[in-house]
């Protein structure tokens, strides 16, 4: 009976997920892609959870669901273009990408269903991430934990500067 | 049928094509953008499902989805800045419209 119940909010988040990703893509106005887009950063948010990984779904939804879904909104409303119905066209070379896409799922799926994947290490069911991620990050990791800081600071002083322009000293 | 790895596994490598698939045949440079998220999001479903299935107890997996997570949220502000930066020049998102470099 739990396996039926993880395997039906499997199939409903990874349908969701999909489907809304095949929404963004698909989709001729960008604004339901971008719409879409967070829909489906929710499913993904789901998804975590039942891997056991709770934190990151929290992390999921604040930085996927919140910022960088109103962050691209924002991008799609400051853009502005004639007609909002075809704003989301495809390039020359949509026959090709089709092809490189179905092609690469074909390869990467083939190998995944062939391919067994065992255990390592000791098995253990661990009860929440958040412990375990916090002495990961606080202890083996620390540095590149300090550089990924460092690299959110930089990157939020940049995009300031390209997006307002920065003034002549 | 119990839900296993290569559930998970198959489920990010679609989310990956079809993240490959807006990247590669959009016009919209913020359509790219959000082929590029999409395709981040199935790599952190990829480490996650290792992480469970593979190495259980330990926290590795997790620990390189938060740094992907960050990196992309980097990549997203530093993108869209630029994006913008473009669209007041020359009041376009089209990348085909950007081969300055081209000659």
């Amino acid at each position: 009976m739990n396996d039926f119940i993880f395997a039906a909010a499997f199939y409903g988040l990874a349908g969701m997920t999909i489907l809304s990703a095949a929404g963004v893509v698909f989709l001729k106005d960008i604004v339901h892609s971008a719409l879409m887009l967070a829909l489906s950063f929710i499913g993904v948010a789901g998804l975590y959870v039942l891997l056991n990984a709770d934190f990151l779904a929290a992390v999921q939804i604040l930085v996927y669901g919140g910022a960088v879904a109103i962050l691209i909104a924002f991008g799609v409303m400051l853009t502005r273009r004639r007609n909002m119905k075809e704003s989301n066209p495809n390039n020359r070379w949509v026959i090709y990408a089709s092809f490189v896409s179905a092609a690469f799922f074909a390869i990467c799926g083939w190998a995944l269903i062939g391919t067994d994947f065992k255990p390592v290490g000791q098995q253990v069911n661990p009860e929440a991430a958040v412990e375990g991620l916090a002495s990961l990050l606080l202890g083996d990791y620390v540095v590149a934990f300090e550089s990924a800081a460092v690299l959110l600071l930089v990157a939020l002083v940049g995009a300031i500067i390209l997006a307002k322009g920065a003034k002549e000293a | 049928m119990t839900i296993g790895l290569t559930h998970f596994l198959l489920l990010g490598t679609a989310l990956f094509c079809l993240g490959l698939y807006g990247l590669l045949s959009k016009r919209n440079a913020i359509a790219i953008l959000m082929g590029i998220e999409l395709m981040l999001n199935a790599v952190n479903i990829n480490l996650i499902a290792f992480n469970k299935y593979v190495a259980a107890g330990s926290y590795t997996g997790q620990v390189f989805s938060v740094f992907v997570i960050v990196v992309a949220a980097a990549e997203v502000a530093v993108g869209l800045a630029l994006v913008l930066a473009i669209y007041k020049d020359r009041l376009s998102t089209n990348v085909d419209d950007l081969d300055w470099l081209k000659w």
